[in-house]
């Protein structure tokens, strides 16, 4: 009971230092912002959004924003630690390294979920369309905890790369496949109200690799990490 | 560099002697199909590149996790080649695909599951790739390569089943129901024969080429630790 007090302290105090360093500086998530509503925008002249296609194309639009936005944000946070040093100082702490991925990984997804909290109603204004359904909600939620979990690992590793800028994208896309086809799809079902009995298989499978890779994830954090 | 070993040297001779015997079934004994004619002879070296090709990833992402576990060198070289060449067997796989896809769904290219996969585990590893390149120091090279073998492998079937949930044209050749509809066929005998003759060839072909590159692996790992002793 004490160790998992422990662990739940270093967590959260790692959480709280990232959202403590973000209210001061603001660069993430005004950088996350932005980006995303540029992708929105460019989305609009790029597949001319007009009143017919816009149904069939949000949940993709959404999600691609997402993943983009999402991968800036994990590369700035893993890079802020690296080049500040930090990191070597989080693995000297004497806890759990699982702990700190697990810290950083929350860390992450708040930012994320900020984003997304941000885009929604935009873009619900912009085009006209009510995307506060709870089924999309979840599958947002879902699919942002599998993209943050395999995410947050690879960007540990693609910082401490020689191509550190362009290499998270590449080793996290191919991967990320899975979640962002089945987040499309089933947000995709919840728009257009299609019975709950089609869409369950894609939240199954969300809910699946969700496990599966924080599972992964937990098991190979200290070598990514060790010195 | 220690010399040759015999096994190696017989292992070699064989792989070409197995390799010309499986040209000339596809060529000479095999029949030709009835429906798709010539262009279905493809069918047996693509399905076994596409095996080594799968083989090669499976024994990379194990000895990733044996890397993990022991940390000895030689289960990253291992890892490293066996990735290399089922990268190379893997895009032969894809392209004769492609030429067997032509005449008979009339395509090159269709976004159907087992093609999508394809290409999305080719560029797994061609990140995995990548990121090798991209690690100076040898020892972190060797864990973040391990880690992203395993991970790639188990992305994997996700890929397959996320892509699955939407409808297939593949023709399934083992088991399959109403593959005919699709382009698929059932096999005869000496079909089989060629079939199964053609994945024992590839698979002695991917080992005999594995231990090359191990060797060679071996070598490329001596050159580094005297470029380093030297620095």
């Amino acid at each position: 009971m004490q160790r998992i007090k422990a662990y739940l302290r270093a967590m959260g105090a790692i959480v709280w230092k990232d959202l403590a360093a973000e209210l001061r500086s603001r660069e993430l998530l005004t950088s996350m912002l932005v980006f995303a509503l540029l992708v929105i925008l460019i989305f609009n002249f790029a597949l001319e959004l007009d009143i017919k296609a816009r149904d069939s194309v949000t949940a993709g639009i959404l999600w691609v924003t997402f993943a983009f936005a999402g991968t800036l944000g994990l590369n700035r946070s893993m890079a802020s630690e690296k080049d500040r040093g930090c990191l070597d100082g989080l693995l000297l702490a004497p806890v759990d390294r699982s702990a700190i991925y697990f810290g950083k990984a929350i860390g992450n997804l708040i930012f994320m979920f900020i984003v997304e909290i941000i885009v929604l109603p935009v873009y619900s204004v912009l085009y006209n369309t009510n995307l506060f359904q709870p089924g999309l909600i979840l599958v947002i939620l879902l699919g942002s905890i599998g993209y943050v979990a395999v995410g947050t690992l690879l960007a540990t590793m693609a910082v401490q790369v020689r191509t550190r800028d362009i290499m998270l994208p590449i080793l996290l896309f191919p991967l990320a496949i899975p979640v962002l086809i089945a987040a499309v799809k089933a947000s995709n079902g919840f728009l257009q109200a299609i019975p709950l009995a089609e869409i369950l298989p894609w939240l199954n499978l969300l809910i699946v690799y969700d496990i599966v890779f924080i599972a992964t994830a937990f098991m190979v954090f200290d070598y990514v990490v060790e010195e | 560099m220690a010399e040759k070993p015999h096994l190696l040297k017989i292992l070699d001779i064989l792989t070409l002697v197995l390799m010309f015997i499986a040209t000339g079934l596809v060529f000479f004994y095999a029949p030709v199909e009835k429906i798709m004619g010539l262009v279905q002879k493809v069918f047996y070296f693509h399905v076994a590149n596409a095996w080594v090709g799968m083989v090669g990833f499976t024994v990379a992402a194990i000895v990733g996790g044996i890397y993990l576990w022991k940390g000895e060198k030689k289960w990253d070289i291992a890892g490293f080649a066996a990735i290399e060449i089922s990268f190379v067997f893997f895009l032969i796989a894809i392209v004769s695909g492609s030429i067997w896809a032509r005449p008979a769904w009339n395509t090159w290219w269709t976004w159907d599951p087992r093609l999508t996969t394809a290409a999305i585990v080719e560029l797994i590893y061609a990140a995995y790739l990548l990121l090798r390149r991209g690690v100076d120091d040898p020892d972190r090279r060797e864990r973040f390569s391990a880690v992203y073998a395993i991970f790639g492998f188990i992305s994997i079937p996700l890929t397959f089943v996320s892509i699955r949930l939407m409808r297939t044209i593949h023709p399934v050749v083992v088991g399959g129901s109403d593959a005919a509809a699709q382009g698929g066929f059932s096999m005869i005998a000496p079909m089989k024969v060629t079939f199964f003759f053609s994945l024992f060839t590839f698979s002695v072909f991917f080992v005999d080429l594995l231990w090359h590159r191990i060797r060679l692996g071996v070598l490329e790992n001596k050159v580094e630790e005297l470029r380093w002793s030297v620095d």
